[in-house]
């Protein structure tokens, strides 16, 4: 049987739909269902994201404007309907890519998309002086707590705070 | 077999030896950060070239640390699948890292470098996986030590991190942080009194989530749960650690309860359960894994009631290591097949029970 909306591929799902008390059936292939945003059960199982990733097709991606949903990441290609089928983004630029679909992802699994933890700093040059020092600080004041200077470590702590 | 798990301190299992606090309840906790590279597909889009690269990078930054400087490093990719079974089985990698979750499916430049309590697992689903492992309930010290090896791989590596979102991974569910920390933890008095359920579902009401003894995806044998954060972003490390310890505290606190009142209101059923258990353990000659958990749950428990005392917490850790596929069959010294496998099992679990009564005793062999 072939599928209902591309009238290509194989149709793999049947929809059966009660609206109005009318019942219709659509048949559909693995590809098109995903795009309708159909859960289908093998993607339920191997993907406990999936609601959030459905609800994120109907939803925050509806919202936009047709244009201005980006066609796929520059860097690596990857595209908003990979995400949702395999529920993994494709580099570290794609956060950048689809940034509003992500923050409004990130806050329902989250309930926060502002990271408040331990800051990366950069290995070298891209590190700006308050940085470098502060992760100096940092590095005396741990040595100091090991080696149970807490006099010392008081000290620094005071420092840190007045750069922070 | 090639590997020779003897590079790694006590062959990786020092985890095993319940010297960790609480360890008559919590076997272990574990603590992973999910870091990746700047300008690179994350591992599972990233060509095999670029995946060569990363493991390149990550695993000469990571002989340049302190920490795992001599450590043990294995490709993945050039191992046999017995091989990739028994890192697994000793946690030292990921189901997925270790090609298992399919038939055949390593993916190419998949590594580990690893001294058996910390370790990195390169190019797995993202290309550093940070990883902790201790004794008991230890969350502190695992993040410590764990905290001390982020920072040396992260100034020697450019670590992909954006201002809002914090660093970045190939699953948003792990974004932020990256950290996700387990407890495994042993809960048959909660299971015995149905109280597990309500525990159970409490836990996601605060944020935390269960899985089985090898984590995402896997089943809950022999009253094992592995207890960690469900959330990695928006709180900071403390936070999340905190609050997962506080709960585990809490957790621990209702299973010594649990255990009272089955001590208190059904005395000769739980001796008659736990010693059966050990009767089984001790003399059967052929048991599947799964029932060799399930026994060996009873009889952890009896220990933990001081029902049982010739054996040790040890022990029964080690057994729970030993008796699965691949280690058998590293003792053997070959391939197994299906119908071998259980008696190999039982004599294994025979002979250590065995020898553990014989030293309790002072004589060879002898039952209490």
């Amino acid at each position: 049987m072939q599928c209902d909306n591309c009238q290509e591929r194989e149709a793999a799902i049947h929809l059966t739909q009660i609206v109005d008390n009318k019942v219709t059936t659509v048949h559909l292939c693995e590809q098109c269902a995903a795009e309708k945003g159909v859960n289908t059960g093998s993607s339920v199982a191997k993907f406990p994201l999936s609601d959030f990733l459905a609800s994120l097709g109907k939803g925050a991606a509806a919202a936009l404007p047709a244009g201005a949903e980006p066609r796929e990441c520059t860097f690596c290609g990857a595209t908003l309907q990979d995400f949702r089928e395999t529920g993994r983004l494709g580099c570290p630029h794609c956060y950048e890519t689809f940034e509003p679909h992500l923050r409004d992802l990130l806050r329902r699994l989250h309930g926060s998309s502002q990271h408040v933890g331990e800051v990366y700093l950069p290995p070298s040059r891209a590190q700006s002086d308050s940085q470098r020092q502060l992760s100096d600080l940092r590095e005396q004041l741990r040595r100091a707590v090991d080696s149970e200077n807490f006099e010392l470590a008081a000290e620094l702590r005071d420092r840190i705070r007045v750069l922070e | 077999m090639t590997i020779d798990l003897t590079l790694i301190p006590d062959g990786g299992v020092s985890w095993l030896d319940a010297s960790g606090p609480d360890s008559h309840i919590v076997l272990s906790t574990r603590i992973r950060l999910a870091r990746n590279l700047q300008g690179r597909a994350f591992s599972v889009r990233a060509a095999g070239a670029d995946r060569e690269d990363i493991l390149a990078q990550v695993a000469a930054a990571g002989e340049r640390t302190r920490i795992l400087k001599d450590g043990a490093f294995f490709r993945l990719d050039q191992l046999t699948r017995l091989e990739r079974q028994l890192l697994h089985e000793r946690h030292l990698v990921s189901k997925e890292l270790a090609g298992l979750e399919h038939v055949g499916d390593v993916r190419q430049a998949a590594a580990v470098l690893t001294n058996g309590a910390l370790g990195v697992m390169i190019n797995e689903e993202d290309h550093l996986r940070v990883q902790s492992l201790q004794s008991g309930f230890a969350i502190t010290k695992a993040y410590t030590d764990l905290e001390r090896l982020d920072t040396d791989l992260g100034a020697r590596l450019p670590v992909a991190f954006h201002p809002e979102f914090g660093y970045l991974t190939s699953c948003p569910t792990n974004t932020g942080t990256g950290l996700r920390a387990s407890v495994l933890i042993h809960l048959p008095g909660l299971v015995l009194t149905k109280e597990i359920a309500k525990v159970l579902q409490g836990l996601s009401q605060v944020g935390l989530t269960f899985r089985g003894l090898y984590g995402e995806g896997s089943e809950v044998v022999g009253n094992f749960f592995q207890l960690s954060n469900q959330t990695t972003l928006g709180k900071s490390e403390e936070e999340l650690l905190d609050h997962l310890g506080k709960i585990v505290r809490q957790v621990i606190e209702y299973e010594e309860q649990a255990r009272a009142v089955l001590q208190r209101d059904a005395p000769a059923v739980i001796a008659d359960k736990v010693w059966r258990a050990y009767g089984l353990l001790r003399y059967a000659r052929s048991l599947s894994f799964e029932e060799t958990m399930n026994l060996l749950s009873g009889v952890r428990l009896g220990v933990g009631l001081n029902l049982i005392t010739q054996l040790s917490v040890y022990s029964l850790n080690k057994l729970m290591i030993f008796t699965q596929p691949a280690h058998l069959a590293q003792m053997e010294n070959r391939a197994l097949t299906d119908p071998e496998l259980p008696i190999s099992r039982a004599t294994y679990v025979r002979r250590m029970l065995e020898s553990d009564a014989a030293r309790a005793s002072g004589e060879p062999g002898r039952d209490p």
